[in-house]
């Protein structure tokens, strides 16, 4: 056939024919067939979806990465004027600015982690419905986008931290310990909405305030301190809380985290599991209901 | 025996509610509501049950461009979206034996925000390309999609040309042993779906294995030696494309080149005159649907005359595809010219030259009408139908141009120049 194209590549060599085939595609699949060829086929596509979040969180905005610090800053001021300044709540005797920052910076990580994943598959809709990848990179990648803002404001607390002369105690180096733990609360949570909000927009309505109520339910604006005893230990449930009291631990050398966290820890790991292999078993149906 | 593609009784099902019709996700609320008003019976009501995919079977030897056709709801998209794996099916299996590329749409996972350099490592790396395979064909995507100059703006500044060039040109440098592709072809403008299709021509020729579907028959004439007709969720017709094609069209416009009326109570005509065959042939006498833009057609109308003494009219109306009448041709044979015919049964032949249609489907009606009075005895329209392809080869009306060339009509005419030097 006489084509006009002058830029036709030469011909390849063509690997021979495979014997087994590469791919089945069946109805019957295991709830837990994870497809970990895939995940690692597909690896190259996290770092890109990842890179992809953080590039175009800021994009068309006047103040940009700024964002990142001024979201936590700006609700460190309002904390700090109406719960440490007008309610006079208790900070365990540290500066309440610095208090607050200290707790708001895992929580601000967690919250948009949260956010971006449960919205994560119907953000990219099209995508699900018109190329196969394997879908858990998505929550995952909005999991991961949200460790660039926690970074650029942690710059802020360093300051808060120099400004008001506190010195972190030895058990910073834990520090990476909480924030794993922070991550994979919301991820685990993050897998659960999401596959949850591809069939049920309810999601996208109900999260905000999930995450509102979740904050107060977390000691960021009060010390845990001010809780009486038996619903201190109920709370430990809450993988936040840990992740919390941990950080202020780290960072400032408040009282350490009750035992309580161990258990948390249990929980944040629980989610992320369930969180999988939920997201797994609906993963097929994606396409077809999102 | 080896295969790139084993299909075996694949079969997808789908639940249509009636809420479903505006939005296909449902609210927490319908489900309740629904288990509110009949607690004791099942969810969702008599739900209606659509089988867009029912014992679907068909194997692929690797190297193979395979067409893809059918109606739409014909269950083609469904079939390509369990290929590629992006929903699975309800029953049957599939095997790949390769790495799948699939092109159900062009710039899938684009973001308006990011510059043309940034989109082609997203989308590469969406459509499972490794970072080291985009940046190899990094400069052959963006020549390909002629767009050097604006590869570092965002996409959002594109024109839909530019926008889709480039999206197509990603997909186009992938280099998977299976490619799948989805009428993404249907956009663009002509000269650069041309090119697309040389590309894609390309990967069929590498011994790469394309199912491909698209509502243009000229491409899968074009591109595929055999196909596939898609009816209902079931393979209708398998085999050479020309065969598989006059099926399809078969059913939409009478039989591909040739309708006969067989029974003589159902054939259109009137006291007259009854029409009883239109068939379209090409030069050597065989029935055809597809011609040759370089070669004559013959189309035939076989006729019974059922009264003596009437100057009949036999005569063809060619219409294309966007319904604009070609022409009009009547017998104008001088044996039968302002002469009574007897009863009997007459074929009339008329040829249509070469290099005269344009490129595309080729509608035909088919007219008798009598002289002295003027009664017309049968007028069917879309009697039957016919491609005219053009293989792009260079003694075409087209010459070396490849492009867009617009025009009902597509004649080669003569040329001549004079030359002299000032």
């Amino acid at each position: 056939m006489a084509v006009i194209d002058t830029d036709r590549p030469a011909p390849t060599v063509r690997t021979p024919p495979l014997q087994q085939p590469l791919i089945v595609i069946s109805a019957q699949r295991g709830p837990l067939a994870l497809r970990w060829r895939d995940l690692w086929e597909y690896r190259e596509l996290f770092f890109f979806l990842v890179w992809r979040d953080v590039k175009v969180r800021y994009k068309q905005t006047l103040l940009g990465a700024a964002w990142a610090i001024l979201q936590p800053v700006m609700a460190m001021v309002i904390f700090s004027v109406f719960f440490g300044g007008l309610a006079k709540i208790s900070s365990d005797g540290f500066p309440y600015p610095v208090f607050a920052y200290a707790a708001l910076l895992p929580w601000q990580l967690f919250a948009t982690a949260l956010t971006t994943s449960a919205n994560s598959l119907i953000a990219s809709s099209s995508m699900v419905r018109k190329v196969y990848f394997p879908r858990i990179a998505l929550p995952v990648a909005g999991v991961l986008a949200s460790l660039v803002d926690f970074a650029i404001a942690f710059v802020v607390l360093i300051g808060l931290m120099a400004w008001y002369r506190l010195v972190p105690t030895p058990a910073v180096l834990l520090l990476p310990l909480f924030l794993a733990q922070a991550v994979l609360t919301a991820l685990g949570v993050g897998l659960w909405l999401s596959a949850l909000n591809a069939r049920y927009r309810d999601v996208r309505h109900a999260l905000p305030f999930v995450v509102q109520f979740w904050l107060f339910a977390t000691p960021v604006v009060y010390p845990s301190s001010l809780l009486p005893e038996p619903w201190r230990t109920l709370f430990g449930l809450n993988p936040m809380v840990g992740v919390v009291e941990g950080f202020r631990w780290a960072l400032l050398g408040s009282s350490p985290p009750s035992l309580m966290i161990g258990f948390s820890a249990l929980v944040s790991l629980m989610l992320v599991i369930t969180g999988v292999i939920y997201f797994q078993s609906v993963e097929r149906k994606f396409a077809d209901v999102i | 025996m080896t295969y790139a593609i084993r299909a075996q009784g694949l079969a997808k099902l789908y639940h249509i509610g009636q809420q479903q019709e505006q939005a296909r996700y449902t609210t927490l609320r319908d489900t309740l509501a629904g288990a509110f008003r009949r607690p004791f019976g099942r969810r969702r009501g008599p739900a209606q049950e659509l089988w867009a995919l029912n014992g679907v079977s068909f194997d692929v030897r690797p190297g193979e461009v395979v067409g893809i056709i059918g109606r739409n709801g014909a269950g083609k998209s469904t079939l390509l979206k369990v290929l590629s794996r992006i929903t699975d099916p309800s029953r049957g299996r599939a095997e790949l034996y390769g790495r799948v590329a699939s092109l159900l749409e062009v710039g899938t996972g684009f973001h308006p925000e990011l510059t043309g350099r940034e989109n082609v490592f997203l989308n590469g790396a969406i459509l499972g390309m490794r970072r080291r395979e985009i940046e190899r064909n990094f400069d052959e995507i963006v020549a390909f999609a002629e767009v050097e100059k604006f590869i570092d703006t965002p996409v959002k500044f594109y024109s839909s040309g530019m926008y889709v060039r480039l999206a197509f040109a990603v997909a186009a440098h992938l280099n998977p042993e299976i490619l799948i592709v989805d009428e993404v072809l249907a956009v663009g403008d002509a000269r650069f779906q041309k090119k697309c299709l040389n590309k894609m021509q390309d990967v069929g020729q590498q011994g790469r294995t394309v199912l491909f579907v698209s509502h243009s028959m000229q491409a899968i004439l074009r591109m595929c030696e055999r196909t596939i007709l898609l009816d209902a969720g079931t393979v209708l017709d398998d085999g050479p494309s020309q065969k598989v094609i006059n099926t399809y069209l078969g059913r939409d416009f009478g039989a591909m080149g040739q309708r006969v009326w067989a029974d003589a109570a159902r054939a259109p005509g009137g006291e007259v005159a009854r029409l009883r065959a239109v068939r379209v042939r090409d030069e050597d006498g065989t029935t055809t649907d597809a011609v040759d833009i370089r070669r004559p057609v013959r189309l035939e109308m076989e006729f019974e005359v059922l009264q003596d003494g009437y100057v009949l009219l036999p005569h063809f109306k060619l219409a294309n595809e966007d319904n604009v009448r070609l022409f009009t041709t009547v017998d104008t044979d001088p044996q039968w010219r302002r002469r009574p015919r007897p009863c009997g049964r007459y074929v009339s032949v008329v040829t249509v030259p070469g290099n005269l249609l344009a490129e595309g489907t080729i509608f035909v009606d088919a007219a008798m009408t009598t002289l002295d009075p003027q009664i017309t005895q049968f007028y069917e329209r879309d009697v039957t139908a016919f491609q005219v392809f053009d293989r792009l080869e260079d003694d075409t009306a087209r010459g070396d141009w490849t492009g867009t060339l617009p025009g009902v009509l597509r004649p080669r005419l003569d040329w001549s120049t004079t030359y002299s030097q000032v």
